[in-house]
This record gives C-alpha cells, structure tokens and sequence, in this order.
C-alpha cells in the first residue's frame, strides 16, 4: 500500500487584514506629486475609506498564507461534475499578461485594436465551427450570462413574430441557473421529467409543448452525464410548435468534434469557456459564456458585434433588432484570449481527443467503483459519472459525510446532492488532463471511505480532520449573518 | 498532446477494465444521426512557442503605453498595479480553484473574499457588499432589479449622466420585464437635474453616477434627499472606484444601493474585461442581493472560519424565485482588488485619489490656457470634458498621427456634446505627458 496523498503540514494562522498593520505603513510605490496640489472644496471630499495601513512584506504572507489554505486543480484532482476542472495551461496564464492585451482599453479606436478584434473574430469562427452554429457573440461574462443571453434572444424572436410566450420547459435535471436566467425573461418554467433512462423522452415533451412555450432549455450531455438521444426529435417537436430549441453546453467537454449542436437542432448555444475550454476558474470566477446561434437569430445577438471586410475589423452597432449589450464592453476578453489559445494548442484533433478521455476517464471511475457505490443509471456515461447513496443508507452515512472524509484523503470532493432528481447525488468528473495513477488513486481513496463507513461511520462524521478549519457550521452563518468585519 | 497524459499502455487498460475494445465504443448512445463524422475546420495544432509568436503579432496590433500616449478614460482606468499584486493574484492555489462549494478546503478564497467584501463596503460607505458581478454595468443592472424587488415598484430612473453603455445594459436587462426606464436629464454644469426627480412618480430606484460619465462630482446627498422624499432608492453608481479615496462615499451621502466598477483596484484593462463589480448595499437589504456573498462562522471547534451564506436567495436552491441567474462570478478580480486595497492602505488611496485629481486639474488648467472648452463648471475627479481648438474630432484625429489618443470622442454618445471629448489622467500620467497633450493640441 503507498502512502496516502493527503497528509499533515505545518499551516500557518493568519489573521483578518485588518487585525494586522500599523497606521503609515504602506505596500505600494506611490508616484511622487509632480503638480501642485489642488484640493477639491471640503464639502466633497469625506474621511477616505478605513482600511488598514501594511507593509509590502504583510501584505505578501497574508496572501501566501490564505493561499496555502486553498486547494485548486494545480494541488489535486478536482472531480467536481458539471465544472470540467481541467488543468489550465500555464502558458495562457502567460500570454494573458502580455502587455498588449493586458493594457488594452475597452474603447481605443478600431484601427488601433486590430490584434484584440481579430482575436475575437477568429475565436468566433472557431466556436462556430466546433458548435455547427452560424454566428457567435463574445460578450456574455458567465456560464448564466450565456444563458441570460439567450433568453434575451429568444424573447426577441417571439417578440418579432408578433406574439410573446409564457413559459419554457426545462428538465429536471438542469442547472439551477436555467430556470433562474429563464424566470429574468418573464418565462415560467415547466419541469420535463426524465424517462426511467436518464433522459428525456420525446413523448413527455410533446404532451408538454404548446403554443404559449417559447421554447425548451436542455443540456446536452445532460446533468447525469448522459447524452441526450432523442434530441433531433425533440427540436422537431418544439419546432413545429413554433418554439426554439436552446442547448446549455456547459457539458460540451464530452463531444467536441463528434457532435455538433447546430446540427442536431439546437438554435443557440452557450459554451463555458471556464470548463471546455480549460481557463481557469479563479476561485469562482471570472468566467466566459459565449453564444452561437443559427443564422436567421444572428440578427438578434448582443451588438456591437465584430464585423470584417478586406481584414480590416471594425465595431458594428447596425444591428437594429440586437438584443442590446450584455456587459460594458467586449466581454471577458482575458477570458477569451485563453481560450483561443488553448484552441490553437489543441487543434481539431487534440479538441476530439480531449473528448474521448474525458469519456474514457468517466467510465474508468464508473467502473471501478459500481460494486461500492450505486450508479445512478445502468449504463456507459459521457464525460461524468453519476452514483446515488443507495448503499450506504444502511449505514447512515451520507453522500456529505463521504465527501468531506474525501478531502482527508487529499482529493477535493464531486459535486454533492446534485442533479436533485438523484437521491444523496455524487457526481463526479474527473476530466481528460489527469493520469490513470491520479485516478486509480481516487478510486482506491473513495474505497477505502466506503469500507470505513462499514467498519469506522464515526471517521467520516469527523471529517475533515486534516484542514486547516473543521466542519464549519454554515447553519450559524445563514442565521445571523456577518458579512463584513 | 502535453494537456492530455494518457499512455497507450493506460488507454488500453482503462479500456480493459471498462469492458469495451475502443474508446468509440462508449459514445454506442449517441446515435449515428447525432454524430458529426467530418474533421473540425481548425488550425493545425501550434507548439507552444508558436503560440507564443501567433500571439506576440496579435498584441503588437495593439495601441499601449509607452508608444503610444493615451488620456482615455470613460469606465476604464489606468493605474499602476503593483508586483506584488500581480504575483499573489497569479498564485494558482487562488486561481484554480473553483466557487468555494467545500469550505473547509477553500479558506484562503474564503476568507479572501470576506475581507474583500469588508474592505468594498468600507469604501462605499455601506453595510454589505456582494462577492461580486461581472462588472459595473451588470451590477447596476442588477442592483435596479433588486430596487425594484424591495419597492415592488415597476420603473426606475436613470441620470443621462450614467456611463452610456451602462445605460444599454441596463436596458436590454429592463425588456423583457415590462419595467419602464426613464433618464433624467442633465443640467449646463454637468451635473444631473435633480430637481427633476420629483416629477418622475411612483419610482423603485433612482440611479445616478458620481463622478457621472462625464467626471463630474454629483451631489448624491441631494439625490437621496429627494429619492427618497418619494419613497424610491437611491442606487449611486461608479466607473471609478479610486475616486472613493478622496470623495465622500456614497452611503455617507444617504445611498441605500451602490454598484458599479472596481477595475481601478488593481485589474489590467484587458481590453474591457473581466473587470470587477462592486454592487454593496444597506443590511436591511441584504436578502434582497443578487449574488454570492461570504459570511464568518466557526467550525467544531470554535475556530473562526468562512463560508458561501444566504444561498437561499441563490439559483441552485431556489432556482426560477432566486435573486439572479448568477454562479460564476468575477471571484478571482475581487481578491486581486482586495489585495490593491490592502496595499495602498487608508493612507495610501487618499493620496493617490488626491494625486489623481491634482493631475486631472493641472492638465484642465494648462488646456484651458491654450485655448481649450472646459465645458463643465462642476467639480470633476480624474476626467473632465473638453472641446479642442478646431473641433475636437479633427483634433482627435490629428493626435492620433502623433500616436497620442486625446480622450473619447463624445458624439457617438451625446449628439449634444458633438465636438468635445472625455480626457482622463491618472498617476501613470507625467506632467511632460500632460505638457506634450497640451503643445500638439494646437493645430
């Protein structure tokens, strides 16, 4: 038996900024003064903000110090389903800081930001060509922007048609954000339940599909990590009804290069570049969340959008039923450019070959671990892998109990109790970029907790007992709040 | 392919133990209809440093400092960012991890972001700050949501003074609602007519902008007087968050929402984006926030620790009813600000914002001696709007030869403001930058 992965180390404590410092200490080079002073009339000016005074040195171990108390994808496998925490290229971090791009202002003339555009206008025809979807914009900031977007865009086209429409339909097993960018355009969502093999049916849809639906939400590979077979039938079905098909391509990782949305119905897409397209998640952000969409909704995406004629690029605002911008100004470019640079290291083939491990990884771990955990579903899963805590409620262990005694272990644990339709949900995605050690690992880890709820339940409803902090008490925390020092 | 670290040798044996001769085999659900069978159009794979090269010609397409001399403001700001800020933002244990879902694991996120939230409200002036949005505009876009969700009132007013894609943002939010928007106009000094908020009606939220679009330093005190003589809120919005250093803060003044953009605090320009937004509020709103927000707690053993809270007003409980759509947010930004804040320090961003502004007036002073309009007479922060000798487009134009970009162009925003242009100058600014601007606008 090897040593195990997670282990003890010296942590440090670190107080909050503000218990630290001294009035007149300072940690940033300040300019000297080069024009004379002319203080603005007292009645404008206020006290200045409180925040402490440190020196360079405190603020450089604070930082370090939190940081050690943090785990991303460069510490450990980060199975967490439906987010791909794939690795992120160090060279993108790198290129993203080049001055160029990094210094570049949102507003300088066109003729002076041809690199930047032509960036995006590659990057668009790149999505296009991976989605099957004519025409793409880059302003949305998030996986839920995207999805904002394009409710904004399917608003506008009932809208166009002359008479809007009241609900959307969405399955069971979508993300919290669908209903939720849904419900911000007025619409009402209806629930699609899944068949009895984790996907939807065309039948329950089109019992459901009706003139005052403008359309259904569906994620393709869904939630439970399996493809959705029935969805050139169920776009027909919408479609005749005079609906639009939007796909959520937050689970795109699965089949680059082996379908393409646009051409198995969807009208518009959003991608997450911050999953697919290996950028990093940054501790919960920033993001990107582009959308495509087929060519008669083009006329509907956010403006400006990029225009090229003779390789000149220029900002084109013309777009009279454009939806209106979504953000300030071009979107998460430091986003995108990472992105774009990922798919050039990558290239058509790396993109597909991405795909088919992420697969193969998936159902490595469902396989491995089918005689402990209860699989969700009786069948090969796309790029993650669903159990249910069926056979631990024996025990009284709970999928949360398992999951925190995984950090024990040094892995950070899947995604917990979601999709809701899965009792005790463990959802786990170990993506393309780790090795068959780092998964074997896992595996023997997520074992041996399985063993121990038998044999030890009290170890798990310790855990973790190795972090910095223990189980914290979130129920204290909602109840009465403290939000700021 | 480096990314992707499967042998053959494992390839075979993870196939092996799945039960399946190919990894083709496990995509047998998609049906053949489903499946693309051609080869994606796309580059050939690039090496890493012919990555490198594609970009280097990309970027050197792009007007920067030092080659060229650029007084451009209007929401997004040039200021120094320190090393230091730099190097601990791009420590990877922050910058690849993901939404704090396992607290326990994610303390430095956490606790990170507690004190950013600590710090934005310290600086607006308010009780509670989000974890926050994706930028200015959205986070006003959202804080007129939540107005409107407080005061179950269905219309909001809008200073014309409000950044002007702010403006359309908030507009392409407001149309699918049915909510109605109105703009308030603006006064000769700059400054918004606030004596026409009263006659606006039955308002959720007022929104103005201080500094406004055009760096003019509003009286948000007045705003909020009459705000709320009608029973709206007052939502104060910002594109310069360092302005805070030296300004009264809006929630002094009587704010009851503030939102807008945190990009001065120590984020790269990137041509736009990821930025930062700030959106903070009073605590008896606090439920009413769109967002992640981070709260102190203690774990079993009595030890302070930080956890994601309030996720009952979030989409993945409460899903259509939530406050907002949004997940991913600009988590990774508010730490970098935080860190900016925590450098410069009380004392240090009261001398940057008072350098900002003392180099904003010794510029407006020498263009006004050369022959320029100083079109406003109200109080400005770091940018000011100015007509140039000769029409400011031409002028605009002429520099742009000299690699010199004087400033925004105003007419595409404001038919009315067809020959100025909005000029900023921060600490990055020399005075023989600001001496060159003043010398080459005179034809």
């Amino acid at each position: 038996m090897s040593e195990a992965l997670g282990t003890n180390g010296l942590v440090l404590n670190e107080p909050l900024l503000w218990e630290r410092g001294k009035k007149g200490r300072r940690a940033f080079s300040m300019p000297a003064a080069d024009v004379p002073p002319n203080p603005l009339p007292a009645e404008l000016t206020g006290e200045g903000p409180d925040f402490p005074d440190l020196g360079e040195i405190e603020v450089v171990r604070h930082y370090t110090r939190l940081s050690t108390w943090n785990f991303g994808v460069d510490t450990g496998l980060y199975p967490l389903g439906s987010c791909t925490m794939k690795y992120n290229p160090k060279i993108n971090e790198k290129l993203a800081g080049v001055p160029g791009f990094a210094a570049a202002h949102p507003l300088l003339p066109t003729a002076l930001s041809q690199g930047a555009l032509q960036l995006m206008h590659d990057l668009e025809r790149f999505l296009s060509e991976i989605t099957g979807l004519d025409a793409v914009t880059l302003q949305p900031a998030a996986g839920a922007h995207g999805e904002l977007t394009g409710m904004l865009i399917v608003h506008a086209y009932h809208r166009s048609r002359g008479r809007q429409r009241t609900k959307i339909l969405i399955p069971d097993t979508a993300h919290g954000t669908n209903p939720a960018s849904a419900a911000l355009c007025g619409y009402a969502p209806v629930p699609v339940p899944s068949g009895p093999d984790g996907v939807i049916l065309p039948e329950t849809v089109a019992a459901l599909m009706d003139d005052e639906t403008a359309g259904i939400m569906i994620t393709n590979p869904n939630t439970l990590g399996l493809f959705e077979e029935n969805m050139p039938e169920i776009a027909r079905i919408v479609h005749s009804r005079g609906g639009l098909v939007y796909g959520d391509g937050a689970n795109m990782n699965a089949v680059l290069g082996m379908v393409r949305p646009g051409s198995i119905g969807v009208d518009i897409l959003h991608l997450n570049l911050h999953k697919t397209f290996s950028t990093p998640h940054g501790g919960g952000g920033p993001g990107a969340g582009p959308v495509a969409v087929r060519k008669d909704l083009s006329r509907f995406l956010p403006s400006p959008r990029i225009v090229e004629r003779n390789g000149v690029y220029a900002l084109s605002a013309d777009f009279p039923e454009s939806v209106g911008r979504v953000v300030a100004y071009h979107g998460h470019f430091g986003v995108l450019l990472r992105a774009y640079a990922y798919i050039l290291s990558m290239g058509p083939d790396g993109l597909k070959e991405a795909s088919r491990f992420a697969v193969l990884s998936a159902n490595y771990i469902r396989e491995r671990l089918k005689d402990v955990l209860h699989p969700a579903f009786d069948r090969p899963c796309m790029h993650e892998c669903v159990f249910t805590d069926r056979n631990q409620q024996a025990s009284g262990v709970t999928t949360l109990e398992m999951a925190k005694r995984l950090i024990d272990h040094g892995y950070h644990p899947p995604t917990i109790y979601f999709p809701l339709v899965v009792h005790g949900a463990i959802m786990i995605e170990p993506t393309e970029t780790e090795t068959k050690e780092e998964l074997d690992g896992f595996i023997e880890a997520f074992r041996s907790i399985v063993r121990e709820a038998g044999e030890n339940p009290q170890a798990l409803r310790e855990a973790p007992s190795r972090t910095k902090v223990k189980r914290l008490d979130e129920t204290a925390a909602a109840r009465n709040p403290c939000l700021a020092g | 392919m480096r990314y992707l670290p499967h042998t053959a040798e494992d390839a075979a044996a993870m196939l092996e133990t799945v039960g399946v001769r190919e990894i083709d085999g496990l995509f047998a659900s998609i049906p053949e209809g489903c499946r693309f069978t051609g080869r994606l159009d796309l580059p050939e794979a690039f090496s890493e440093w012919e990555l490198e090269r594609r970009m280097a010609e990309l970027a050197d397409r792009m007007a920067i400092s030092p080659e060229y001399l650029l007084f451009l403001g209007a929401g997004s700001y040039d200021h120094h960012i320190p090393a230091t800020v730099s190097s601990l933002a791009g420590r990877s244990e922050f910058v690849t991890s993901y939404t704090p879902y396992q607290p326990e694991m994610l303390q430095g996120t956490l606790q990170g972001i507690y004190e950013y939230q600590t710090l934005t409200a310290r600086l607006l002036g308010m009780e509670v700050a989000t974890a926050s949005h994706y930028d200015g505009a959205t986070a006003l876009a959202e804080a007129l949501l939540m107005a409107v969700r407080i005061t179950r009132r269905k219309k909001v007013a809008l200073s014309r003074a409000v950044h002007p894609h702010y403006r359309q943002v908030v507009r392409t939010y407001f149309a699918p609602t049915g909510y109605e928007l109105l703009e308030i106009p603006c006064l000769e000094t700059g400054l918004t007519d606030l004596d026409r908020i009263g006659e606006c009606g039955d308002l959720a939220a007022i929104a103005v902008q201080s500094p406004n679009f055009f760096g003019c330093i509003e009286n948000l005190q007045v705003a909020a007087d009459r705000t709320h003589a009608c029973g709206a809120l007052l939502v104060a919005c910002f594109t310069e968050a360092l302005a805070f250093g030296l300004l009264k803060s809006p929630g002094s003044q009587g704010a009851d929402i503030v939102a807008g953009e945190g990009q001065s605090m120590g984020i790269p320009r990137a041509f736009g984006g990821p930025a930062l937004g700030m959106l903070a509020s009073r605590k008896q709103h606090m439920r009413s926030l769109p967002g992640r927000l981070v709260g102190k707690t203690t774990d079993r053993d009595g030890k302070r620790g930080f956890v994601l809270t309030l996720a009952t007003r979030e989409q993945h409980i409460r899903r259509e009813k939530a406050t907002s759509n949004i997940c991913s947010n600009n988590s990774l930004n508010a730490l970098t600000a935080a860190m900016y804040m925590a450098s410069l320090g009380g004392t240090g961003i009261r001398e940057l914002a008072a350098l900002n502004h003392d180099k904003a007036e010794y510029l407006k002073d020498r263009l006004r001696e050369a022959g320029c309009t100083i079109r406003f007479a109200a109080p400005t922060f770091n940018e000011f709007v100015v007509g140039l000798p000769g029409g400011f487009e031409a002028g605009h134009r002429r520099l742009l030869d000299r690699k010199i970009v004087a400033g925004l162009p105003l007419g595409p925003y404001y038919p009315e403001l067809a020959d100025c242009g909005l000029i900023c100058v921060t600490e990055t600014c020399s005075r023989q930058e600001m001496d060159r601007l003043v010398r080459e606008v005179i034809p």
